[in-house]
């Protein structure tokens, strides 16, 4: 690609509001909460004089009855007069903003970019949200057949047990490590620790996939504050570069994918990512990656390379991919823990990896990180998105 | 001829016919059949007639369903795989939990459109068990 590892962008100031049940707020009450940490944690910025663009990732607008969210979200953020827009992928919507933000701060066009995102859920009952987020799924023969967001991750799930005898223990292994994280997470939602008994005993959702195999329903918002690499200086001590980008797009039907065990949107999108920054799976430090089933989370470290195909059951279990091990991945809590405010999930990833490059992240500080990862999913894997971080040095 | 259509292949399958699209420049094979081939980008197709069997590529059984699906809850859904490596979902009735395996055969038995709302009105089809 002939950038080499070079910075394409410059993350200069981060927030995340409390992930939970957020009763009596509006997504943008939410984001005004995100936007103020992010402010906060950059005093060299003025906010209303540098932003030049906004780029806001938010799945739906049935959950709110509000459409226009790029306008909506700049006006409570205190930004009215800047160039806002939505961005819109299903679960990978903020990681989309992200790159939108990477597009825009190298364009020349904004120096200074706040990208973010937004999804209000839990004032819906568990039928409308799960109405709502199957509409990121096929219409014509996904919905209309009944198939759920659960049912195609859990259909993925059969076709790989059945072809590498992965288990349900080995996905239960990652709900166990994940709550764990979460615990260490003051903003998390599900902020305790589970034991292996209780993840397996849960109820099915959609066979294989039982009740702590699936993220959460969760309000939430975050954002993140870019520049261009050389302008860094003047307004962050605390600087992460972003070193690669790389954004993919499957069949948005599963039924018509070359394989139903992994994501080749994830593959392309790591490619992109992994060669414009010049970087080896191995060199991974910290990873944050799209675990919206626990399954996923599995899919991912095949799909990104963290281990060979077939083996990623093997990895949960062995305890590198947990705090303390090889390579932590999602410190943060996951989807699963943190929450999956779906808008919101993909620059809450980043948000967690400026922690953990900039030594902020408390009780779950991964030592002297130096390289993260994030990989944020649309639907059942049409869209992905992948970022590659490398601390200021 | 008909538009290589959606809502065509729906029309078709309410008259027992499981048509696809087949691309008169490249030869692939679309089902559903799509105006523009993802393949050669050409536009031009003809229908052809494909078997309703096939096998299970892989299942899973709904028991947290959309409201409007809800009574049929738990049932069970998959991916099947037809002639000329041809896929389709669909739900899969007539089976129990243990019946269910990846590679047992599986025909398409036509539904019927029993909707009242305006849009869509398309058939409901699924999958039984093949009887030889």
């Amino acid at each position: 690609m002939g950038l080499n590892g070079k910075p394409l962008v410059t993350i200069i100031g981060a927030g995340m509001s409390k992930f939970g049940k957020r009763d009596g707020l509006l997504a943008r009450e939410i984001f005004a909460e995100a936007a103020k940490e992010a402010f906060n944690s950059c005093p060299k910025l003025d906010p209303k004089r540098d932003i030049k663009a906004m780029f806001i990732g938010q799945m739906g607008e049935s959950y709110e009855h509000q459409g226009h969210t790029g306008a909506t979200i700049a006006d409570w953020a205190g930004l009215t007069g800047v160039a806002a827009t939505r961005t819109e992928s299903a679960c990978a919507s903020s990681g989309a903003a992200l790159r939108s933000g990477i597009y825009a701060a190298m364009s020349g066009l904004a120096d200074v970019v706040l990208v973010g995102g937004v999804e209000k859920m839990t004032h819906r009952t568990t039928a409308e949200v799960t109405e709502y987020l199957a509409m990121a799924s096929d219409y014509p023969f996904e919905q209309w057949n009944g198939i759920t967001f659960p049912g195609l991750y859990a259909m993925m799930a059969t076709a790989h047990m059945n072809k590498y005898g992965t288990t349900e223990q080995h996905m239960a292994a990652v709900a166990v490590k994940n709550h764990y994280h979460g615990s260490l997470n003051p903003k998390a939602h599900l902020q305790k620790e589970i034991t292996l008994q209780v993840a397996m005993n849960s109820r099915y959702i959609a066979w294989p996939l039982k009740l702590y195999d699936c993220s959460l329903i969760t309000d939430g918002a975050s954002c993140i504050i870019l520049t261009r690499p050389e302008l860094a200086c003047k307004y962050s001590d605390l600087p992460v570069h972003i070193v690669g980008s790389g954004q993919a797009t499957d069949t948005i039907g599963l039924y018509q994918r070359q394989s139903l065990t992994s994501l080749n949107a994830t593959k392309l999108a790591a490619k992109t990512a992994y060669e414009i920054a010049n970087v080896k799976p191995e060199d991974i430090n910290i990873a944050e990656v799209h675990d919206c089933f626990t399954f996923a989370e599995l899919m991912a470290y095949e799909d990104l390379d963290f281990c060979p195909v077939g083996e990623s059951g093997k990895l949960v279990e062995s305890g590198e991919t947990r705090l303390g091990g090889r390579i932590p991945v999602n410190t943060s809590g996951g989807l699963k823990a943190k929450g999956h405010p779906v808008g919101a999930t993909g620059t809450a990833q980043a948000y967690e990896v400026y922690l953990q490059l900039t030594s902020q992240a408390g009780k779950r500080q991964v030592k002297d990180a130096e390289v993260g990862l994030t990989h944020n999913v649309g639907g059942s894997g049409a869209t992905a998105a992948v970022h590659i971080y490398r601390r200021d040095l | 001829m008909e538009p290589f259509s959606i809502e065509q292949f729906y029309k078709f399958l309410q008259q027992d016919k499981l048509m696809a699209g087949k691309c008169l420049k490249c030869g692939k094979i679309h089902l559903p059949p799509r105006p523009l081939c993802d393949s050669c980008l050409s536009q031009e197709f003809e229908w052809v007639n494909i078997s309703g069997k096939g096998k299970l590529l892989t299942y899973t059984i709904i028991n947290v369903a959309p409201e409007q699906f809800q009574a049929l809850t738990p049932y069970a859904v998959g991916i099947i795989q037809l002639e000329d490596g041809l896929k389709i979902p669909g739900m899969i009735n007539g089976l129990t939990k243990e019946k269910l395996k990846i590679g047992i055969e599986l025909t398409l038995d036509f539904g019927t459109c029993s909707t009242t709302q305006q849009w869509p009105q398309w058939p409901r089809y699924c999958f039984k068990p093949s009887t030889i």
